[in-house]
Parts: C-alpha cells; structure tokens; sequence
C-alpha cells in the first residue's frame, strides 16, 4: 500500500477504545431508544390543539402587561428577594462549620462523617421536594422558601468549600502551627486566608442559584414570585405571566453578571 | 504595610490601615442591616405560631410516613420509567439542539460575529435563566398534562447549560491544531471535524452526562406541575395525606438519585 492510500485508510482513534464496549454502548443505547418512545404517550391531537395557545402566549410578550397586576408582582418579587438575601446569609454561616467538619485534614473521624452526611442529604433531594416537607411543617409562606434555600446552600458551600480546604497549601499551615497557634488561631491565620477568596466566589454564585430556586419555590406554597406565575398561569392572564418571566429573567442576568463580576475580583 | 506606633515608640502591626477599617466596619453594617430589614420583612408575612409548632408537626409527619408502603412501589416502576425517559429524551433532545448553538455562539467558530454570535447567546441566556420547572409549568398549558410538556421543558433548560459549557470549551481550545489541519489546505467543515471536534469531545462527553444526572434530578419534580413522572404520584400523594406512600417514593428517589449520580461520576472520571 502506497502512503496515500495509507493516508486515506487512516482514521482518528474512537473515544471508546475496547470494541465489544463501544458497540455494546452504541446497541444499549439504540435498545433504550426504542424501548423508550415506544412507551412514551403523547396526545397528539391536544399537542395540535396547544399551538394555538402557545402562539396567544407568545403574542402576550408584545406588549408584556406590567400594570394590571402590579401590587401581587411587586409583593411576589419583594418576597422572593428577601427570601435570596436571608436564606444565603444563613446558608453561607452555618456552612461554615459543616465545611470544617467535612475537611479530612481538620476534623477527627466521627465529625467528618456526621458532616459529609450532613451535605449528601442536603444535595440529594430537589430544593422544591425539601420545600414541600417544610411548607408541611412551619406552614405556608417565605419563611418555608428561606429554610429550605439556606439547607440547600449549606450542602452546596459546605461541599465545595471542604474539598477546596483539603486542597490548601499544608506548608503555612503548619508554619503557623509551629508558632504555638491553638485551633482557632490555626483556622484565622493559616486556612482563612487562603480559602477566603473561593469562599467569597461561591457564595456569590450561590446567591444567584438561591434567586433563581426562589422563583419556583411558590409553586408549592413557600412564597415568592413563582407563585405570582404560578396564579398568572392558571387564570390565562398571559400579559402578567410574560412580565413576571421577563422580570425574572432580567433580575436572572444582573445577579449572573454580578456574581460573576465579583468572582473575578476576588480571584 | 499599616503600623500603629504607641506613646512608648513601640511599632505594632495591624491587619487594615484605619480607612480600610472603617469601609470594612461600613461593609458588614450595610450587609447586616440589609439581612435584618429582609428577615424582618419574611417574619412580617409568616404565622409564627406554626413556626413554634413546627417540632411537634415534624414529629408527627415523621410518625405518620414511618413505616413506608413498601407494596406500593409496583405501581411506581411505570413511573420511575418515565421519570428516566423525561430526563434521558430531554437531555438527547437538548444535546441536539445545543451543540450547533454552540458552535455558533463561540467566537472562534461562528460564521458571523456581528450578527450570529449575539443570537445564539440570547438563546443560550434566555434558555439558563428560566428554570425547568417553570418551563414545565408554560408547556403543560400549551400542550396538556403528560410526557411531552416534561420533556421539553427538560430539552429547553439543558441548551443553555450544555450550550453555555461547549462553547467555552470550543472557545479555550489549542489554536496551533486547527491552524496545522488548515495549513494542509483543508476546508471549513474539515477544519472542525479534524481541529476542533476531537479537543472539545472529551469535554462534550463529560458536561452531557453530568446535565443528564442533574437532569433526573430535576425530572423527579416536574409531575407536580403535572409533566409527567413520578412527581405526579408524589403530588397526588401528598394531596390525599398518604405520608407512607410519599416517603414511600422519597426513597425511590433517593436510591436513583443516588445511582445516577454515581453512574455520572464513573464515566466523567473514565472520560477526563
């Protein structure tokens, strides 16, 4: 074989080396495929039917309606802000000792399971299945949003910022210990300092998770602007829903733009 | 470096210069003051007499879904097979829709800066800033309770996300491959198939697995807007107060929850 056909046989290596593997993923996969749409019910004729109001909501984003409703937008915003700003303050101090708790190269044994347990359940469950739970127990209203925002945020935190303590430079660390620094002085002058900008990073980021969270948590009566919507929805008022998704949206993009702002400066 | 020197001459070290104090001082009473006027405004709109309650209903929720209805998981599987579906169809559906987006939305690889590259950002953004559950919420008045609201509205979130991650990607790979594959005379489509596609398919692979696990996650709520899957029987559940039945399907969540996140974490691990 001459190099130019040598050339043209060749071909890129696949990115699943061993032959039985990939083809077993490829048929697995096209297996699954088929055996999921063909138990997948789909009503058709109501989809058809659907388009027509599809296009009403559409048409409600030109002109969106503000003024109609305002009060109930207003008061559904003003909650879900609340909510952001209280549950991330809450959710970033307790945090903090559940990260101490989970960082290997801190806390004995026991403690660093009680808290890794601590973050599994906080991160397993979806935000709105915990909302639930305590909408059930302290009753309906923002103060079930903000508990369930903050246990959300501590499992969040708390899991970032132990990984990234068990990654400090161990050498200052140490120096300050050789100094005769007890465990707390260990902490505010050998490990804070050195995760603090991280630490600032991420609770930036989580408040912008916790605002968009905060925008569903009403479906399910815990407060906020999602159940503006939600109601909005359920009468076919689309002028007030397309303002309150364009609210949300902007309010979406400035939290982005800050906490990514933010992120930068402290880096 | 900020020195206080004493009446004696004594030079001590001090962490801020005292304006540094004083905006810092600043700082933590605007923030404190900020969470206090919030809390007080979240406290004005609560029944604090529930609030006091909430051990003695904790207690009794507790009491009420303990043991849970073992015999009904069979009339869960159907569900949960559903739920897998949304999840895995919508994240299919979104890959498919998000990686032309993306090509087009880095800055490397779109046809036009001035005119494509803003478009599919805003559909990027517009698709991130909506969550899933209130697209689910649009979808299921457009077309009726069932599958098809759940998976698209699963379609609709994940572009932005994949989206967002693999135009990154495209936009921090090695530019010397792509200029060696064009310096063989090769066209634009073999320039991306040959320079660009292998660096960024490894990245691809990863971020599609991982919104697919963050995927179930979220599929598992969408029923009780009434999109399909096993968040219907929860609402319907918890509707009738049948708290075994719903600590019931917690724990099936909980066990594919956990699944899906491990089977995540192996094949990002193989992958990277």
């Amino acid at each position: 074989m001459d190099a130019r056909a040598a050339a043209l046989a060749w071909r890129p290596p696949p990115l699943i080396e061993a032959a039985w593997l990939r083809w077993a993923v490829y048929g697995g996969a096209l297996l699954y495929l088929v055996l999921a749409l063909g138990t997948l019910e789909v009503n058709w004729q109501r989809a058809a039917e659907g388009i027509e109001r599809g296009g009403r909501f559409l048409a409600a984003f030109f002109p969106p309606d503000f003024a109609s409703h305002w009060r109930e937008i207003e008061e559904g915003l003003l909650e879900s802000l609340t909510m952001t700003v209280t549950s991330t303050v809450f959710g970033v101090i307790l945090s903090v000792p559940v990260a101490l708790g989970a960082a290997r190269n801190l806390a004995p044994l026991p403690v660093y399971l009680f808290c890794r347990a601590v973050i599994a359940i906080s991160r397993t469950f979806q935000e709105v299945i915990i909302a639930i739970l305590f909408v059930a127990m302290f009753g309906f209203g923002p103060l079930a949003g903000m508990i369930t925002l903050a246990f959300a945020t501590i499992g969040f935190m708390a899991k970032l910022l132990a990984e990234d303590i068990e990654d400090i430079e161990r050498s200052q660390a140490e120096a300050v210990r050789a100094t005769g620094a007890s465990w707390f002085q260990l902490l505010a002058w050998g490990i804070q300092p050195q995760v603090l900008p991280r630490f600032i990073g991420l609770s930036a980021y989580r408040f912008d998770i916790n605002f968009r969270e905060s925008a569903v948590l009403g479906l399910v009566g815990a407060g906020g602007i999602g159940d503006t919507l939600n109601n909005a929805l359920d009468r076919y008022e689309f002028g007030t829903a397309a303002a309150v998704l364009l609210i949300i949206i902007a309010i979406v993009l400035a939290c982005e733009y800050a906490s990514g702002f933010i992120r930068r400066a402290v880096q | 470096m900020p020195v206080v020197t004493h009446e004696q001459g004594t030079r001590v070290w001090m962490r801020r210069t005292r304006a540094g104090d004083l905006v810092a001082w600043l700082g933590w009473l605007i923030g404190v003051a900020l969470t206090v006027l919030c809390f007080q405004f979240i406290s004005d709109r609560t029944i604090w007499g529930f609030v006091w309650d909430a051990p003695a209903q904790a207690a009794d929720l507790l009491e009420r879904s303990v043991p849970p209805r073992w015999s009904y998981a069979h009339e869960l599987w159907r569900a949960m097979w559903d739920t897998l579906n949304i999840a895995t169809l919508g994240t299919v559906l979104a890959i498919a829709t998000a990686v032309p987006v993306a090509f087009l939305a880095a800055y490397n690889t779109t046809p036009s800066a001035l005119l494509v590259r803003p478009v599919a950002l805003f559909v990027i953004v517009a698709s991130r800033s909506v969550n899933s559950l209130i697209w689910a919420l649009i979808l299921v008045i457009i077309f009726g309770p069932g599958m098809l609201a759940g998976i698209l509205a699963i379609a609709l979130r994940s572009i932005g996300f994949i989206g967002k991650l693999l135009y990154e990607a495209i936009e921090e790979i090695d530019p010397t491959q792509v200029e060696a594959v064009t310096a063989t005379g090769a066209g634009r489509a073999q320039v991306l198939a040959w320079g660009i596609v292998p660096q960024v398919m490894p990245a691809f692979a990863g971020i599609s697995v991982f919104r697919w696990d963050i995927n179930i996650r979220e599929a598992t709520v969408l029923g009780l807007v009434g999109a399909g899957g096993i968040g219907m029987q929860l609402q319907a559940s918890i509707n009738t107060l049948a708290w075994p039945q719903v600590s019931m399907i917690l724990i099936l969540i909980l066990g594919t929850v956990v699944v899906s996140e491990w089977l995540s974490a192996r094949v990002r691990h193989a992958i990277i």
